[in-house]
């Protein structure tokens, strides 16, 4: 078995534009009035069949839709790309297609050519339940065209997942707690719930730096938020299976395990990362940014890539712990042995349960809710000599 | 060989950042010893240290030939002097080889501490002073006051003060003509034996050690054998010459000349600053008095950051010491920080540009600890201990008391800030000597204990006085006081390296400033770490950094391995600058920075 079939395979198609950009965020997007959907259309059609013939034969078990806004993407563009996708590679019974989507109402428009395309899960973008914090966050939805998406999203797909950020300026514990609740209430069976991130290079960030963001959670209140946030799923049965993701058992997004296990996943679309495993070797795979210049050197060259690393055994190690124990199910040590040949320090891994941050069961290595928290810092005692 | 009485030596001294190298370039420059198109600022600061940080570290030697009204030609030998207190050695070494100081006053500021420093130096060489007043090119420039205050607190006539302005050029045709008519020729007898005295000597790759001469008496020539009257050690003279300012090779200094030799001497240890140069046969009886050599002051510990380049560091410790008598060191292991050296300096902006120079010349990063002064233990027994180093203070039962050395401090500030820096000298144990005004200026006298200065005196004095004040000091000798060692405990465990020895009055104030500090500087753990400060057994002062509480990327999909990855291979690199303590990391900048006060 190649290690990349622990986490099995998945397939990335990044959209990069959005209708605006939104102030705290640093994901590939881009504001453009004229997109040629049947240009874009054949690139992406050319990036697959590239893809494929180099990673060959295998089950896919995922293909995702990320952005930018991918609810921008004509309904029969992204059933052309599922579909040829799915002429190279096999799926897997448990096969998902998620698409992102910005809860607006043209958008909501779309979702039943989407079901209609392959689509197999919707996750939207809400960020907060109320109109002032909508705006804050500089988003084109209000509350209450948002709800009005999540009742379309639900009659037309079997899987609605959505997204908030929380930790926002001048959230109070209390207020976070009311609007979760909230959330809690849809009955749902998938929820990703972000801290604010400030991000540099984001107007977010430039406002921070010139000290001009006010009102943001001290380290303090923002830890809070996140044990209210896990003692509220926990009660609704929505616990997390990643650091900032939360399902009803069974209902994980398939795409995002397929990351976290250390998979393999193709990337195409400007921007997109991916990491294949080619004839045993696993290669780190990147794309232009530029919308405008990776479809110029997709229709020049066929090839969107930038430059190509090939990821070293004990990189594979690293990158697979870093990931492995952002997930409640941890990390197997003897995978980790397997790439990185050699072991974390057992005086390490003792000192760190000891501590109540890690949860050696057997070969499984978890990272407590506690330990979750302040992951950077574990993941850099147990990589330190790695 | 010159004619006596057509040679003029003189230093230039002031107070730091007056204007002398300025006014040297210029004095150069008018000249024509220097072409104008090689001319650069400050051209006699030729260490890379002075040029970046725009001041004088060593003294520099310049002859100038030049043509004055009279229609003679004078030989004119200047030396360009440091004005930092801690290069005050060099001032008063370079004095003693010529007979006369331009006193370089900046006409916008007056009289500062180490104006007045170097007058004393001055006069105590006996020389002719011819005041300077620089930079009348500045708007604030107030000559006829800064004259009355020459007046009144040096007590010196400045009738005569010439007015000059470096960065024009404007007032240095005067200059010269006083250098010539106020400044005495210099005396010495050209039959009589050879008795030159030994200013200086550095070490240059190219030519070997390299020896700064002032012959007082008889001629000195290339290929003479010549004796050095301290040890006795002969050596064949390879060549002679002055500095113009670049070497120019010559065949013979007569009395009352500057220059250099060289002499295949193999290190500057094998020659003293102060000694006598005589011939080998036929010297002269009598030598010179001497200079008292300079003593290293602060001391504090140089640690690679990294273990593996403790033998790069003793490589460029000993070469740096190869130029600089005034720095000593010895090697010295610390628990916490491993091998490295206790090293001794002037002062800490000597401390800081030797680091400097560690770090940028040789590229070895350092861990610098906390300075300290030296100590003298008195035992029980009857003997006395230099402690150049808290860490190695003995068992109490042993000791009978300590003595700490103590300095006379001249402050000079504007009345309206005087009322705080008494409070800073107060609190750093100061007892007032004096107190007079000129002007709208306060000049204080100080005792105080030198190791509440050698740190951060400067900084905070500079800081509540926002620059206006000037400061010099002289070691006064020792006193006893009731001295202790604290100890600083992180998570339980002493560590070593931030050991202080402090006055038992001031203990608890010291001990609760310094753990506070430590607290903002150690990162947060993942658990809980008291920080405490310790007088023998006793807790003085406690603090606890708290656990850290979160650390984590919120959001992490596919394509931010790589970044993440990055990120924490940075990490992992910031980690290893830092030095363990049990389970405790601490960075290497807390060594030196949790003893800063910011009181
Ligand atoms: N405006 C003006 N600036 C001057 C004059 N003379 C010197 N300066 C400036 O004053 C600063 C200090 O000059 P330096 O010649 O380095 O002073 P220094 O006395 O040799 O300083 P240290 O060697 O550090 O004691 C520099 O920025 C000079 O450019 C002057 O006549 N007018
Ligand atoms: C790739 S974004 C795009 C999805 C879609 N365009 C949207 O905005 O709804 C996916 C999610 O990342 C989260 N996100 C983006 N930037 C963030 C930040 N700076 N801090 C926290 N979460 C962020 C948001 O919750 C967002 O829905
Ligand atoms: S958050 Fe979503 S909509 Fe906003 S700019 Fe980013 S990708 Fe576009
Ligand atoms: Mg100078």
């Amino acid at each position: 078995m190649e290690d990349w079939q622990n986490g099995g395979f998945g397939f990335y198609v990044h959209w990069p534009f959005c209708m605006a950009k939104c102030p705290y965020c640093d994901f590939n997007s881009h504001v453009s009035k004229e997109i040629d959907q049947k240009q874009w259309r054949s690139a992406y059609l050319s990036e697959i069949d590239r893809v494929a013939e180099e990673i060959g034969p295998r089950t896919l078990n995922t293909i995702y839709f990320g952005g930018g806004t991918p609810s921008l993407m004509d309904p029969d563009l992204v059933a052309a790309i599922i579909e040829r996708i799915r002429t190279h590679w096999p799926t897997a019974n448990d096969f998902e297609v998620t698409l992102e989507a910005n809860p607006t109402s043209i958008e909501a428009g779309r979702f039943q050519g989407y079901r209609d395309g392959g689509v197999s899960r919707i996750s939207m973008g809400y960020q907060a339940l109320n109109d002032e914090d909508l705006r804050r966050l500089g988003r084109m939805h209000t509350a209450k065209e948002g709800m009005e998406a999540f009742e379309i999203a639900k009659n037309a797909f079997d899987r609605v997942s959505f997204d908030l950020i929380y930790a926002r300026q001048d959230q109070t514990l209390d207020a976070w707690r009311d609007e979760l609740t909230r959330a809690l209430e849809l009955s749902i069976d998938h929820l990703s719930l972000y801290q604010l991130t400030i991000e540099q290079g984001t107007a977010f960030g430039d406002r921070y730096e010139r000290g001009k963001l006010r009102g943001l959670p001290s380290e303090d209140l923002a830890t809070d938020m996140f044990f209210v946030t896990q003692e509220l799923c926990d009660k609704a049965g929505m616990s997390a299976y990643e650091v900032s993701n939360h399902a009803k058992l069974g209902s994980e997004s398939r795409h995002n395990l397929v990351y976290w296990r250390y998979g393999d996943y193709a990337g195409i679309g400007p921007g997109a990362h991916g990491r294949i495993t080619v004839n045993g070797q696993k290669i780190a795979t990147e794309t232009l940014r530029q919308p405008e210049a990776w479809l110029q050197a997709v229709e020049k060259s066929s090839n969107g890539e930038t430059e190509r690393d090939i990821v070293s055994k004990a990189d594979q190690a690293s990158e697979m712990l870093m990931m492995g124990l952002r997930l409640s199910e941890g990390v197997s040590l003897e995978r980790f042995s397997a790439l990185s040949g050699s072991k974390i320090s057992s005086q390490t891994l003792e000192n760190l349960s000891e501590m109540g941050m890690l949860l050696l069961d057997g070969d499984r290595l978890r990272a407590t809710p506690q330990g979750r928290v302040i992951l950077n810092a574990l993941l850099r005692e147990l990589l330190v000599d790695i | 060989m010159t004619d006596l009485a057509k040679i003029r030596n003189f230093s230039i001294v002031a107070h730091i950042d007056h204007g002398k190298s300025t006014l040297a370039d210029r004095l150069i420059q008018e000249t024509g010893t220097v072409e104008t198109r090689e001319m650069k600022e400050q051209l006699l600061d030729s260490m890379d240290i002075e040029r970046e940080r725009g001041i004088t570290i060593k003294a520099n030697t310049v002859r100038i030939d030049y043509l004055a009204d009279d229609g003679e030609q004078y030989v004119l030998n200047l030396i360009d002097t440091p004005g930092h207190v801690d290069f005050a050695y060099e001032v008063s070494r370079s004095m003693r080889a010529v007979e006369g100081s331009l006193l370089v006053v900046d006409s916008s500021q007056g009289v500062e501490a180490q104006t007045l420093a170097n007058v004393y130096h001055a006069i105590e060489a006996n020389h002719e002073i011819v005041p300077v007043l620089n930079k009348i090119d500045l708007p604030a420039s107030d000559c006829d006051r800064v004259a009355e205050q020459i007046e009144d607190v040096i007590g010196i006539d400045a009738t005569g003060a010439i007015q000059v302005s470096a960065k024009t050029g404007q007032g240095i045709h005067e200059t010269l003509e006083a250098i010539v008519k106020e400044l005495p020729a210099p005396e010495g007898n050209r039959d009589a034996p050879l008795k030159a005295m030994l200013v200086d000597s550095w070490y240059d790759a190219y030519l070997g050690v390299i020896v700064l001469v002032r012959v007082i008496d008889g001629v000195l020539r290339k290929g003479d054998r010549i004796k050095m009257m301290q040890n006795g050690s002969v050596h064949p003279v390879d060549r002679i010459g002055v500095f113009k300012p670049e070497m120019t090779m010559i065949d013979e200094l007569g009395p009352g000349e500057i220059g250099f030799l060289t002499a295949s001497i193999k290190q500057v240890r094998d020659t003293r600053v102060g000694d006598t140069i005589t011939h080998e046969k036929k010297g002269c009886a009598e030598p010179l008095p001497g200079f008292k050599p300079a003593q290293p002051v602060v001391f504090c510990g140089l640690f690679p950051v990294d273990n593996a380049e403790f033998e790069d560091l003793r490589d460029s410790i000993e070469k740096l010491a190869l130029n600089d008598a005034s720095f000593s060191y010895e090697m010295e292991t610390s628990a916490a920080l491993g091998f490295g050296f206790r090293c001794g300096f002037l002062g800490l902006l000597h401390l800081e540009v030797i680091r400097d120079r560690i770090e940028r010349e040789y590229n070895i990063e350092l861990i610098t600890t906390a300075p300290s002064v030296i100590y003298h233990v008195h035992m029980r027994d009857g003997t006395m201990l230099e402690l150049h180093n808290p860490a190695d203070m003995p068992d109490l039962t042993h000791v009978d008391h300590i003595e700490e050395p103590r300095i006379k401090a001249t402050i000079l500030v504007p009345d309206e800030y005087l009322g705080d820096v008494l409070k800073l000298c107060q609190d750093r144990r100061g007892i007032q000597l004096d107190l007079t005004y000129a002007g709208s200026r306060a000049m204080v006298v100080y005792d105080l204990p030198l190791n509440e200065v050698v740190f951060d005196f400067y900084d905070r004095l500079k800081s509540v006085t926002k620059g206006y004040a000037s400061f010099d000091y002289q070691l006064t000798g020792y006193r006893e006081d009731f001295l202790v060692k604290m100890t600083v405990l992180v998570n339980e465990d002493p560590v070593d390296a931030l050991s202080t020895m402090v006055h038992r009055d001031r203990a608890e104030q010291r001990g609760r400033a310094l753990v506070e500090k430590l607290k903002e500087l150690i990162p947060r753990h993942m658990f809980k770490i008291p920080i405490q400060a310790a007088i023998g057994g006793r807790v003085v002062a406690r603090e606890t950094l708290s656990a850290m509480r979160k650390d984590v990327t919120a959001k992490c999909y596919g394509g931010d391995v790589s970044r993440k990855k990055k990120l924490l291979e940075k990490q992992k690199a910031g980690k290893k600058k830092m030095r363990q303590f049990g389970k405790v990391e601490i960075p290497q900048q807390a060594f030196i920075n949790a003893l800063k006060m910011d009181d």
